[in-house]
């Protein structure tokens, strides 16, 4: 099991690398100066130009590229071109309200989606299972930003039993809790509508295999069928899907942040994109490039705890 | 009475025709379980639904030959004409779905904002396909170094959630309708990649194959004659299912602001105008987000369907 990790973490560093490639380079095509865009189009040329000498900009491409690998190393993400300020500073102040967002959702998915999906499995072709099958293809084609919204005017104004925008003080778990439900149910929901259909779907695989038969046939209770045989079966393509939408709802928060007036990596994104902050966008894509790999790395380790086979 | 030679002769043309009566079987088969499938016969009535929106929004097919400004048919008011003084009124007999923050009808942009989405679904799912499928299959065809850079450069792509690429490559290209077809059909391309490079792998490994390549067959020929047809179906499955997508990574990104550029009606950015005035004017929002809402869930009713007709396992 731990050379399994270990070789899983040795190839995430390959990967890591070329998403951080990617970005560099993606980055440095995007059109205009950075040193203009930081100063303002009526700038004097020298001030430019001195600009660009101290961002690096007049070095070779090849430089640049290892001192932005150097300084990721060293945890510097540089200083934002509009505000002056640290990025790392910026990214400290909202990660742990986009970290616990994303996490709330992965959670709520988890927890209603699992149990919703082997309910409709066990009720295959009924009411129930017609119930369950297109509202979670609903779920799947409704945008999170709509969702979003249609939560929030649900229960921030029809009902207003929680506050519709802001990320609340994280000092104050009260406030915070408050303000984290209705984003958290946003991006939760949509999770769910997926993880029931694949947990439907994977259930219903192994329900018609023979050892499940077996199983019942030695007179096991129909709990200790699901949940001791058929589940764990089950469980790999769950995992999978859990780790896919993980993923996803990463990007998703970017919405549900922006819907919900809500301090996060994804505002951060969306304003380095308006105010063509190039480094800011840099360093807000390295950190969401590290966080897929990392779900990615979960998963894959989760795996091998699911299926002990997969690590041999 | 016929003589030996008539009866060879029939068996041998029946046996002929037996494979392409089979095929006409099979096919028939396949359709008789898709009409079957009622989720997705409500997908392809949705779908049309839309599509009729569309097009019959106004008479742009009759006015344009004739060189006139084309009238609204299906809408009821032309959607950029502004009544102030009634700016953000709610639904009512005139105007269905209430007017947004211009004083301009609801019910008209929702019909019209239908041409952006599904022009941005079907176009962006074609660039992607097609150049999905291009590298692909040239990378599943020659293998080797060609195989390595082209499916290492979509695992790449495929590291990011396909909202961070798509405003990746918007921040480079900049916003605009025709940059954000462009941005959804680049994020779109590494999974057709995928699917036509394992297909391909699969279909190159036939004798059909092996026995052009050894009557001199060149790399061109083969692919184009024996290895795309063979692998067309998935990836039409697939574009059928990534046009719901593709119209969800649209809406996303009108909703953030790179989409196309206002007056033009889009849904997600008609949803975007309409959350300044949430709580005052719901309407503005609800009623775009419900047509995003039916456009998605047809393709992806349309898509499940496809996908269980052509289900191995459940042809069996």
């Amino acid at each position: 099991m731990a050379r399994y990790i270990a070789s899983r973490l040795l190839l995430a560093i390959p990967t890591v690398l070329a998403v951080l490639t990617l970005v560099f380079f993606v980055v440095r095509v995007i059109p205009g100066d950075p040193a203009t865009a930081a100063l303002g189009d009526y700038a004097s040329q020298e001030a430019v130009e001195a600009l660009r000498e101290t961002m690096g900009l007049n070095d070779p491409l090849y430089i640049q590229y290892f001192s932005f690998l150097g300084d990721l190393l060293r945890g510097d993400l540089g200083k934002s071109m509009i505000t002056g300020k640290e990025i790392s500073e910026l990214v400290r102040q909202v990660l742990p309200y986009t970290l616990e967002l994303t996490f709330t959702a992965i959670l709520i998915g988890t927890v209603l989606g699992v149990p919703l999906g082997i309910y409709t499995a066990r009720r295959v072709n009924t009411w129930v299972d017609y119930v369950g099958r297109v509202t979670s293809l609903a779920g799947l084609s409704v945008p999170a930003f709509y969702l979003g919204i249609l939560i929030m005017l649900l229960f921030a104004y029809k009902i207003p039993i929680l506050p519709a925008v802001g990320g609340g003080d994280l000092g104050d778990w009260k406030s915070n809790l408050s303000h984290l439900i209705l984003p958290a149910l946003t991006l939760g929901l949509i999770m769910t509508a997926s993880v029931t259909r694949l947990t439907r779907s994977a259930m219903l695989n192994v329900l018609k295999d023979d050892y499940v038969r077996t199983a019942r046939s030695k007179g096991l209770s129909e709990r200790a069928v699901i949940f001791r045989h058929a589940l764990r079966a089950a469980l790999v393509p769950i995992v999978s899907i859990i780790g896919i939408w993980s993923a996803s709802l990463v990007a998703d928060s970017v919405l549900t942040e922006t819907v919900f007036a809500r301090p996060g990596l994804g505002k951060m994104l969306v304003s380095s994109i308006m105010q063509r902050d190039y480094t800011a966008l840099q360093s807000v894509m390295v950190i969401y490039a590290l966080f897929v790999v990392g779900i990615n790395l979960i998963t894959d380790i989760i795996y091998s705890f699911v299926d002990p086979r997969i690590a041999h | 009475m016929k003589d030996k030679l008539d009866v060879a002769i029939d068996s041998e043309m029946a046996s002929l025709e037996a494979p392409a009566i089979q095929l006409r079987s099979q096919k028939k088969r396949l359709f008789r379980t898709f009409v079957r499938n009622r989720p997705a016969i409500l997908g392809v009535f949705l779908m049309l639904l839309v599509l009729c929106m569309a097009f019959f929004a106004d008479d742009w097919f009759i006015a344009i030959p004739q060189g006139r400004e084309p009238q609204p048919l299906l809408a009821p008011y032309n959607p950029l004409e502004q009544d102030a003084a009634n700016r953000l009124s709610p639904p009512s007999r005139e105007h269905l779905m209430g007017l947004d923050s211009f004083g301009r009808d609801t019910f008209s942009r929702v019909i019209y904002g239908s041409r952006v989405s599904l022009m941005v679904g079907v176009i962006a799912v074609l660039i992607g396909g097609v150049t999905g499928a291009i590298m692909g299959l040239m990378g599943g065809y020659l293998g080797g170094k060609t195989e390595n850079v082209v499916m290492r450069l979509a695992d790449i792509l495929m590291a990011f959630p396909s909202l961070i690429m798509g405003l990746m490559v918007l921040a480079v290209l900049g916003g605009g309708l025709f940059n954000m077809i462009l941005a959804i059909g680049i994020v779109l391309a590494p999974t057709f990649a995928r699917v036509a490079h394992s297909s391909t792998l699969s279909v190159k490994q036939n004798e059909y194959v092996t026995a052009a390549r050894s009557v001199g067959a060149g790399n061109l020929r083969i692919t184009r004659l024996h290895i795309l047809p063979n692998i067309l179906s998935e990836v039409v499955v697939l574009a059928s299912i990534w046009v719901a997508s593709a119209i969800r990574v649209e809406a996303n990104l009108s909703f953030i602001g790179l989409g196309v550029s206002p007056p033009t009606p889009a849904w997600g950015s008609m949803i975007r105008d309409g959350t300044k005035y949430l709580f005052q004017a719901p309407w503005v929002s609800f009623f775009p987000g419900m047509a995003i809402l039916i456009t998605v869930l047809a393709f992806n009713l349309l898509g499940d369907g496809l996908r269980d007709v052509l289900d191995p396992k459940l042809q069996n």
